[in-house]
Order: structure tokens, then C-alpha cells, then sequence
């Protein structure tokens, strides 16, 4: 599916994707969170973007290792340690692999979910990032394994993300800076849902 | 003497609780750990760890935190750390700091602290 050179170029490609769209995601996070999402995912993928060069000799899995380090250090907001401890976990699960194939990324997405699921102390339905993560995580398997082809099941998976950005509007934020609002979180996405979904997209582009 | 850090998502709070502290207790080692590395709003890994660095003399430390990334932030900093005893305090930051600052001049261990924090959550104010 993907070797080394590829995995930097796709997160070339969600940092030049986050950076462009952190207005969008800010405006997100202005109406239930805090309002920094979008700068402060923006602010640690421009980090990322920079140390991209210095990890093409490394494999897969310090490659990822060494983003999600970057994203803790310099993102600042909750998306820091959450973003990072899946990139941290996802670069165990490729730990040593200067390739991967479609079944090792879902064992990656599996880790980062876990990874997600144990620093945030929370799980699917209550408005975060994982009700993105957790259908996307699904719907790639299960088209993968009905169909074997690589490219439907990252486009399977990226559209089950959108889905769940659309879902989380439906329900009550229980989790994070929303939690707060209670029911006036309704009616609104959840930025981390959005912003993994723009990462999804990208790497379903590029890979 | 067991250390005490204070966390939070703003420079001015956590050097404002740390001032307190200072009021209760000038001897015991405690640090803030506020803002991100470039001042703004937010938590800092590089800060987090600095600081448990800085107040550990051996005897330990406690971590009090405000909310969100500053628990998700002080906790990576924890795993990352090795050879120190270390414990994450889920009190109020204010009170937490207070009565740990008292505890600790007292020279009391890392254990007693932490589980007269644990009465401290239910202290109320009137």
C-alpha cells in the first residue's frame, strides 16, 4: 500500500491540509470549545511539516512516533496529547516496517483508536474525535475484507468518517471543553471529528 | 521534602497558585508549569516536564492540574519520565495546592499527601 517516501508525503499533505483549512476548524471549536483547534492543530502540524525532511531515512513506525511527539510539544490544546498518543501508538504498531500494507494500516487505526480511547478516557457517542475514528476504523475493514482493493476501502472509510462529523451534531457533547454547553452543544460538529476526517481524506488521496 | 507542580492552561493562574503556596509554605520545592512554551494559552510538555525536574529532590512529587490537555498533557510527561515517583492529584488546583504545600512542609511522604488529597475533594466551602 504505502512504503516510507509516501508516508511522508501524505503527512506532508494533512499538514498543508490542516494549516489551510484551521480557520474552518477554529470556527468549529469557537461555538462549543474554546476556539483554538484549527490554530493549534495548524501550529503543530507546521512543526511537523518542518521535521518531515529529517525522518526519510527512518522507518514507518519512528516516522509516526516522531510526529506524534511533535504534535504533544508544540499543539498545546487537548488535540495535542490526543493526536499524538494515537500517532505515538500507530508508530509502535508499524514499529520497524519501511512498508505497509492495507491489513497493517488497520491494525495502525485500530492502535491510534485505542490510543485515542485510553488518553481521553472516553469511547464512541460522546461527541469527540472517536465518533469519527471508530466508523471510519469499520467501515474499512469490512470493505476491505469484501472487496481486498486498498483504494475503496481508505474512500469507504474517509466517507464513514464524514458520516460521523455529521452524527456528532446529533448528539449531546458528554466529553472535553463542549461537555460544558450540555444541549446547546447540538446541532454543532465536533472539531476533532472534522479534523481527523480531513486527515482521513488526505491519506485516502495520497495513498 | 515532596514537590509540588501546578498546572494549567494559563501562565498568570498556575504562577498565581504557586504564589499561594508560597504563603502557606516557602520551603517546599513547587513549580508552574503554566501556558504553552510560547506563552499563549495552552499546555506544555517541555514546561511539565522542566518543572518535575526542578522540584523532585527525591522524595517525589505531585502534579496538580486545571482541565482537558493539562491532565492529558501531564500525564504523557508522567509516562515519559523514568525513576521518579510521581503522582497526578485529581482535586481542585487551589485547595489541592494549599493543603498539599501544608502537608509536605510538614515533611509528610508522597502516600500521606496524596490520600489527604483524597479528603480534600470532598472539603466544602460552606
Amino acid at each position: 500500500m504505502t512504503n516510507q517516501q509516501k508516508v511522508i508525503a501524505i503527512l506532508k499533505g494533512i499538514a498543508a491540509r490542516v494549516i489551510e483549512e484551521q480557520r474552518f476548524l477554529t470556527e468549529l471549536d469557537n461555538v462549543i470549545g474554546d476556539g483554538d483547534h484549527g490554530i493549534n492543530l495548524a501550529r503543530g502540524f507546521s512543526e511537523v511539516d518542518k521535521k518531515l525532511p529529517s525522518m526519510a531515512d527512518k522507518d514507518i513506525g519512528a516516522i509516526l512516533k516522531t510526529t506524534g511527539m511533535t504534535l504533544v510539544s508544540t499543539v498545546g490544546g487537548a488535540s495535542g496529547p490526543l493526536y499524538g498518543t494515537a500517532l505515538i501508538q500507530a508508530g509502535k504498531a508499524a514499529a520497524g516496517k519501511c512498508e505497509i500494507s492495507m491489513p497493517d494500516f488497520i491494525a495502525i487505526m485500530e492502535a491510534a483508536v485505542q490510543g485515542v480511547m485510553t488518553r481521553g478516557k472516553s469511547t464512541a457517542g460522546e461527541k469527540t474525535m472517536l465518533d469519527a475514528m471508530i466508523p471510519a476504523k469499520e467501515a474499512m475493514e469490512k470493505e476491505y475484507a469484501a472487496s481486498g482493493d486498498a483504494k475503496t476501502a481508505l474512500a469507504a472509510a474517509a466517507a464513514a468518517a464524514r458520516e460521523g462529523v455529521e452524527y456528532t451534531k446529533t448528539i449531546i457533547a458528554t466529553k472535553g471543553r463542549a461537555s460544558y454547553l450540555g444541549e446547546r452543544s447540538l446541532g454543532h460538529s465536533d472539531p476533532g471529528a472534522a479534523s481527523f476526517t480531513l486527515m482521513l481524506e488526505t491519506i485516502a488521496e495520497l495513498a | 521534602m515532596v514537590g509540588l507542580v501546578i498546572i494549567s492552561h494559563s501562565r498568570a493562574l498556575a504562577e498565581g497558585v504557586v504564589e499561594l503556596v508560597k504563603m502557606i509554605a516557602d520551603d517546599v520545592p513547587v513549580a508552574a508549569a503554566g501556558g504553552r512554551d510560547d506563552g499563549g494559552l495552552g499546555t506544555s510538555f517541555e514546561k511539565i516536564s522542566r518543572a518535575i525536574e526542578e522540584t523532585d529532590g527525591g522524595d517525589g512529587v505531585i502534579l496538580l492540574m486545571d482541565m482537558g490537555s493539562a491532565v492529558m498533557t501531564a500525564e504523557m510527561a508522567v509516562e515519559n519520565m523514568e525513576g521518579r515517583e510521581i503522582i497526578m492529584a485529581d482535586v481542585p488546583i487551589v485547595e489541592g495546592a494549599v493543603a498539599a504545600a501544608a502537608e509536605a512542609s510538614a515533611g509528610s511522604s508522597l502516600k500521606d499527601i496524596a490520600a489527604s488529597l483524597d479528603e480534600v475533594r470532598n472539603i466544602r466551602k460552606f
